[in-house]
């Protein structure tokens, strides 16, 4: 009788936590599989298509794929410049965050606040394209052409925006000078959980210096934290546009700054070629998992 | 250990650890015969960490302050010229601080966003309702979906949990057109729900959240079955307290991200468009309106800044337990 109630009660037990797990998870999950896992299938499928937003959609196979490799030299271009703008911004910004959130870290617990936000603040200010585009204005209005020219290095105005020998060193300051985001914030975060404990044992077993210390402590114990802010990097990396458009324009002299989000933007939400923009952002989507994938496998060896 | 010299004192017993910190300095009580406090000697904290030089510490204090003023000199040179009257913005060679400071061009700023004919305050009120609506569902569902995700047992979690780890991996923008396709099959196009319902559903967010409940005991969990409360009192009252550095840490990037957020694909009507937007725009008209641009800069950065001042040591301690596990 007693166990009868008991197996009883359990059950019901049993019955609401499952309830309470629908309940919980349900809407989370619902929406995460319509807005991130649906838009991947349907940007394959759609890919696929002719799909123009106007006339019923008709099986293309790969022929979009081909045209983006063999007839678009636009395209061609966009990947070059993401590949540069990733290559540089992604593993320098990476390492900028790693630098500095070591060298904050270092530093006493009120300074290291105040530091923190000084280096955090450009990425909260969402860009600030008005600034960038005053100090980089073409004319010797700009403060940067002004300055130069008031101590004689140039004689002419640069015209930094328009100039295709200037646009991209200059788009990458200005994307650095941003860099110090989340990543940046996750690695103080894991430089503080790191066991303290564990550089005096370093220490008595003969590491020297702070980049021994660095080298076989500090980064081993924060591998996960690596690998998060490693994502955010080459994620960020990747879907670099907002930022261009803002101060460059869209489209950008010739090309000059045109990555693979700007051509998606051109081909999908300009010209609805919406087929062929899909194949972009598949083809995106495969090229930052691999980048993804190839980091998580250097970070492993870390300190090992 | 037994001596009666004046600097080797015997401590009483538990008052040998009371070591107190203070800025850089740790502060250490010194004791007569008798174990009475007589005065705190200062000892330099950095000094006493192991393997460190004092010519690796100046060069790093020096190398922190180059790149601080590196990274402040924009958010400096907008505030600064944001006070400049007209005739000193253009001036050649321009200067950097402001030398007759003037608030006109805020005023100039409100007396444009008020001839518009959108009114200033509708935007304000679109991007205000959007930035609290979008980062309450963002925290809300992330919490509730956490719980279950890292403390409930049940098939079909650990595919879960990993799609999700999967998904931070894509470029996110680039399923923005996808996402067109999906809300104008819904019939949302220009209207809000294309920014609210996808807030639901953010992997980042969860992610989050998932890694500071991962640390949570499960003991306290238990304790709290065991007393018969169910899993919803569990998560009202012990979770959520408990995770408030986590979902302050969200609020955080949350308003950074809908307070920036300019003009999206997915509204067209004048009426429903942000206050980045419409500042933007003021700012678009050229160089005459340069101080008033700045004049906006530095507006839209006080909100984001001042809600990462309330919650930094939130911050810190969230995104201590981000890491990626395998």
């Amino acid at each position: 009788m007693k166990n009868n109630v008991k197996s009883a009660s359990l059950k019901k037990a049993n019955r609401s936590r499952a309830m309470s797990l629908v309940v919980f998870l349900g809407p989370f999950l619902l929406v995460f599989f319509v807005f991130t896992i649906l838009p991947v299938l349907v940007s394959i499928l759609v890919s696929l298509t002719n799909f123009n937003m106007l006339e019923m959609p008709g099986f293309v196979g790969l022929d979009n794929y081909a045209k983006l490799f063999l007839n678009d030299s636009v395209f061609t271009t966009a990947i070059q410049n993401t590949m540069i703008i990733s290559v540089i911004t992604g593993p320098v910004g990476y390492l900028l965050c790693f630098g500095f959130a070591w060298l904050v870290n270092e530093i006493p617990p009120k300074p290291r606040a105040f530091m923190t936000l000084l280096f955090y603040a450009p990425s909260l200010s969402g860009g600030m394209s008005a600034v960038w585009a005053l100090l980089f204005s073409n004319d010797s209005v700009g403060y940067i052409n002004a300055w130069l020219q008031e101590f004689d290095i140039i004689s002419e105005p640069i015209r930094w925006t328009v100039d295709t020998d200037y646009m991209m060193p200059v788009c990458i300051i200005i994307i650095l000078w941003q860099s110090l985001g989340t990543t940046f914030l996750t690695f103080i975060a894991g430089l503080q959980t790191v066991n303290r404990s564990l550089y005096e044992a370093g220490a008595v077993d003969g590491i020297k210096n702070r980049w021994q210390e660095l080298y076989f402590i500090t980064l081993p114990e924060m591998r996960g934290q690596l690998m998060f802010g490693a994502i955010l990097a080459i994620t960020g990396a990747f879907g670099v546009d907002g930022i261009i458009t803002g101060i460059f324009g869209f489209p950008t002299q010739n090309y000059a700054l045109h990555t693979i989000m700007h051509h998606l933007h051109d081909y999908g939400n300009v010209r609805y070629e919406m087929g062929y923009a899909c194949a972009i952002a598949t083809l995106l989507f495969l090229i930052s998992i691999i980048a993804n994938r190839v980091v998580q496998f250097l970070l492993d060896r870390v300190g090992k | 250990m037994k001596s009666n010299t004046m600097d080797t004192v015997e401590l009483p017993v538990g008052k040998k650890k009371k070591v107190e910190t203070v800025g850089i300095f740790r502060k250490r009580p010194k004791y007569d015969e008798e174990g009475n406090l007589i005065y705190y000697k200062k000892k330099k904290l950095i000094k006493n960490r192991v393997n460190r030089s004092a010519g690796g510490d100046v060069m790093m204090v020096l190398f922190l302050l180059i790149a601080g003023v590196f990274m402040a000199f924009p958010m400096i040179y907008a505030i600064s010229n944001s006070l400049k009257p007209l005739h000193e913005l253009w001036l050649f060679p321009p200067n950097l601080i402001v030398r007759n400071p003037t608030v006109a061009n805020y005023k100039d700023m409100f007396t444009i966003l008020s001839n518009s004919t959108v009114p200033f305050t509708r935007y304000l009120f679109n991007t205000l309702f959007i930035t609290i609506g979008a980062t309450f569902l963002r925290v809300v569902s992330a919490s509730m979906a956490a719980y279950p995700l890292s403390k409930f047992k049940f098939k079909g979690r650990k595919i879960i949990n990993k799609t999700i780890t999967m998904t931070l991996m894509f470029a996110a923008p680039a399923a923005g057109l996808a996402n067109y396709l999906i809300m104008s099959g819904f019939g949302w196009i220009d209207t809000w729900l294309c920014l609210l319902v996808p807030a639901l559903g953010s992997s980042f967010s969860l992610h989050l959240i998932r890694g500071f409940v991962d640390q949570f005991p499960d003991s306290v969990l238990e304790a709290a079955r065991i007393d018969g409360a169910g899993e919803y009192r569990i998560f009202w009252s012990i979770l959520m307290p408990n995770m408030k550095p986590a979902w302050m840490t969200l609020i955080v990037f949350s308003v950074k991200d809908y307070w920036n957020q300019g003009a999206t694909i997915y509204i067209y009507r004048e009426e429903l468009k942000s206050l980045n937007y419409a500042l933007g725009q003021i700012a678009a008209e050229g160089v005459a309106r340069a101080g008033v641009s700045m004049a906006i800069n530095v507006i839209m950065m006080i909100v984001p800044v001042l809600t990462f001042l309330i919650t930094q040591s939130n911050i810190i301690e969230t995104m201590a337990t981000s890491g990626m596990k395998d």
